[in-house]
């Protein structure tokens, strides 16, 4: 494939968003949703090619460049694409997975008003992923980085007439633009070592002094997990993805499960040379990971609105895949990457379903008993929830479990023994919360009452309390098939999505570890073929065997006696700590934003701002009056104080002319 | 001889008694001949001065300073005539018309 069409990927979502954005409004929904539609599967069908061309050639990358964007002295910057494999896989999962969202939103959002601009900005959403995900240069992928950003902002803002809605966007912009923070200065410090962004020289740079250790690299490894920490929803950064929820289901599937949030994992596979450097680096990563991971299991599995959980569950996940780049399994990483998407947008889409079914209820306690009224739902979705709760044959089992291997294998990091297990603990956590919501929403008596649905004010599927909703589908329905097509092929990809990367120890091939071992491999990496196998059979049996005690755990409480943790745990000091989330957003309120506001209102606004900007203003005015009021007596309209005037300035001069003379006389 | 600072301080008083009137008084016709009375002060200080350095420059810019006091009375006492008419009065303070 002639690398110039490589422009082809992020300009053709872009020009969906045009079209979209500006005549729009105008045409009727099946236009909107062919424009959007058409210039997502080309993409698709872009990268269905380039993965035959890269293959069949051996290409191991593809790359193109333009004439200069930023052209001084110091730096040179140039906008330019490139693919090697790890962007292949990337690339496959954004355009395949988005473009399967995008069928599915046709008809989840069919009813919904603003149709138009939800479809605008998910175009304006593709593009910047591509751009990110394509880009070569660290510069050109934090404007993917931005605008991906932007984007989750204006989708989750999208029933803007809520106010929760719009406070959940902004602080998803928010607390992202402080992980951008640490990302621009790491640019800055990556500028001042090596002069250039550009992936090829910066890396190769490092490569190519084997001296480089530590030091600068740790800082700007650091500072580039501080930007992936805010994309990617690890901790201290994690508390805008929960809130995200606001927005429709197709967006939590496409941005926040699916495609943006890993951007801060790719952000850090693809700099794995500059991580590989600093050891110290690494493990803080891989402590971020794993803590993420089990605090958010923690907290998902007392949640019950049905997207909170699989939001919980995300960042639980995105800990996973931090904690193998963390281990330098890189590609175990972007394994999970894959598995992950393939799962979650699976489980994000089913949710949705099951929420259009009930007519905008999300409360499971609400639910309940759906397995026989919407059965392909329920089937798709019990596909995802075996994938991600780790059991074998399903996708999540196998980049999960080489995640664990990776960590209890890599001796480097002193605590790999203790990350193993906090990673084990959580997949057993994971197991249960995940079955927890397939039986309370699936199983069980109906706790909905047909009759009331979709009249009550819990209907967060709309926008607004709107009483001439078309929603009123009496009873519990299925989904039409415009959004159970996509549903089907995603708990297909569940199902045999892990089978590329089935490992030695298993009788497997590897495939996905070998495709990325020319992107990875540059020393670091851990051990593989000495490592003995059974060790490694009996830690996959072990990781079996916890997500087969989760779900057992979630079948006694939520099956067979239901109710009984329910009563154990209200009034209960460690539920209430943990249902409110810990008290991180509180303490966030307290810690941060409430100074920054005061400090903002009553010093910057008033003192600074009203004070001296404002009274600068003020006074130069004072000044202009006063010198006016004192001149407007020399224009009195009497002709002797005219007289006197001109007396007086005679006078003046006459001084001056005497005073100069004398002066220089005298000298 | 008589000593230059004689002339020089008649010329002063002069010129001081014509800014005096210049300012107080309220006829007009007496604030042009204060201003012809200025005007004459210094005509004598030039020539003091043109005596004792023995040059003719400071007569010649006498010759200047008559013809421009002539003009101006010319021109002014026209201005008077003009306002007299209108305003059938010659005080100063009754001519403000202009003001606020």
């Amino acid at each position: 494939m002639p690398s110039h069409l490589l422009w082809l990927f992020p300009l053709l979502p872009f020009i969906g968003f045009v079209l979209n954005g500006t005549i729009g409004r105008k045409l009727p929904r099946a236009a909107v949703a062919g424009i959007a539609l058409l210039f997502t599967a080309i993409p698709a069908l872009l990268w269905v090619w380039l993965w035959f061309s890269m293959r069949s050639q051996e290409i191991l990358q593809l790359s193109t460049t333009s004439r200069a964007w930023i052209e001084t002295s110091a730096l040179t910057v140039r906008f330019a694409l490139s693919v090697d494999h790890l962007t292949l896989i990337m690339l496959g999962v954004v355009t395949c997975v988005g473009f399967l969202i995008h069928i599915y939103s046709t008809g989840y959002m069919a009813e919904e008003e603003g149709y138009w601009r939800f479809f605008a900005y998910l175009n304006l959403f593709m593009f910047f992923m591509l751009v990110l995900v394509l880009s070569a240069n660290f510069l050109l992928l934090f404007v993917g980085w931005e605008g991906v950003g932007l984007a989750s902002y204006l989708l989750i803002g999208f029933y803007w007439k809520k106010p929760s809605a719009n406070n959940a966007g902004r602080k998803a912009f928010v607390v992202n633009r402080v992980g951008d923070f640490g990302f621009l200065l790491a640019m800055f410090l990556i500028i001042n070592h090596f002069g250039s962004l550009s992936f090829t020289e910066v890396f190769g740079a490092i490569t190519s002094h084997p001296e480089l250790h530590g030091g600068f690299l740790t800082a700007i490894a650091l500072l580039l997990l501080v930007g992936a920490a805010g994309k990617s929803a690890q901790i201290p950064l994690y508390v805008w993805l929960p809130d995200a929820m606001e927005g429709p289901t197709p967006v939590s599937a496409l941005i926040h499960a699916a495609t943006m949030v890993t951007a801060g994992v790719y952000l850090v596979a693809r700099s794995h040379v500059l991580f590989d450097r600093s050891p110290f680096a690494l493990g803080v990563v891989a402590i971020i990971g794993a803590v993420t991971a089990l605090f958010a299991a923690t907290i998902g599995a007392v949640q019950n609105d049905i997207k909170r959980v699989l939001a919980y569950s995300t960042i639980s996940q995105l800990g996973y895949m931090f904690l193998g780049c963390g281990v330098a399994a890189y590609s175990a990483a972007i394994f999970h990457v894959m598995t992950h998407a393939f799962f979650k947008a699976l489980l994000f889409l089913a949710a949705g379903s099951v929420i259009h079914a009930l007519s905008g209820e999300q409360d499971m306690r609400l639910m309940g008993g759906l397995r026989k009224r919407i059965p392909i739902t329920f089937w798709t979705m019990t596909a995802g929830v075996i994938a991600i709760a780790g059991i074998w044959p399903f996708a999540g089992f196998f980049s999960k479990d080489e995640i664990l291997w990776q960590t209890f294998s890599h001796t480097e990091n002193p605590l790999h023994y203790l990350l193993w297990a906090v990673g084990l603990i959580t997949a057993g956590l994971t197991s249960f919360y995940m079955f927890r919501l397939w039986f309370k929403t699936f199983f069980g008596e109906e706790r909905f009452d047909e009759h009331a649905l979709g009249h009550h004010g819990t209907s967060a599927h709309h926008g607004e309390d709107d009483q001439a909703s078309a929603h009123h589908h009496h009873g519990v329905h299925e989904s039409p098939w415009v959004m159970l097509g996509p549903l089907v092929i995603l708990a297909v990809l569940s199902v045999i999505g892990g089978w590329v990367g089935v490992p030695a120890a298993q009788f497997g091939h590897d495939e996905i570890g070998h495709f990325l071992a020319p992107v990875f491999a540059s020393g670091g990496e851990a051990v593989e073929a000495t490592a003995s196998h059974g060790t490694e059979l009996a830690l996959a049996t072990i990781s079996l065997l916890t997500a087969l005690i989760g779900f057992f755990a979630a079948y006694t409480f939520y099956y067979k006696k239901p109710g009984t943790l329910g009563a154990k745990a209200t009034g209960n000091p460690l539920y209430r700590l943990v249902s409110s989330k810990y008290y991180v957003d509180e303490i966030y309120q307290f810690a941060i934003v409430m100074p920054i506001m005061v400090t903002s209102r009553l010093v910057l606004a008033t003192l600074i701002d009203g004070g001296i900007i404002d009274g600068s203003g003020t006074f130069a005015a004072f000044l202009t009056r006063l010198a006016g009021n004192g001149t407007r007596r020399m224009q009195s309209g009497n002709i002797r104080s005219y007289a006197g005037w001109l007396a007086a300035g005679a006078a003046l001069v006459i001084l001056l002319m005497t005073f100069t003379a004398l002066a220089q006389h005298l000298k | 001889m008589v000593p230059i600072y004689a002339y020089l301080i008649l010329a002063a008083v002069l010129f001081t008694i014509g800014i005096a009137s210049f300012l107080f008084k309220r006829n007009i016709i007496t604030v042009f001949m204060s201003i012809e009375l200025m005007l004459n002060a210094v005509n004598l200080t030039f020539v003091a001065f043109s005596h004792v350095h023995k040059a003719v420059h400071g007569q010649i810019f006498v010759f200047f300073v008559m013809v421009v006091a002539a003009a101006e009375a010319a021109v002014g006492l026209a201005i008077i005539i003009a306002i007299f008419r209108t305003r059938q009065t010659l005080d100063v303070d009754r001519i403000n018309l202009l003001k606020n």
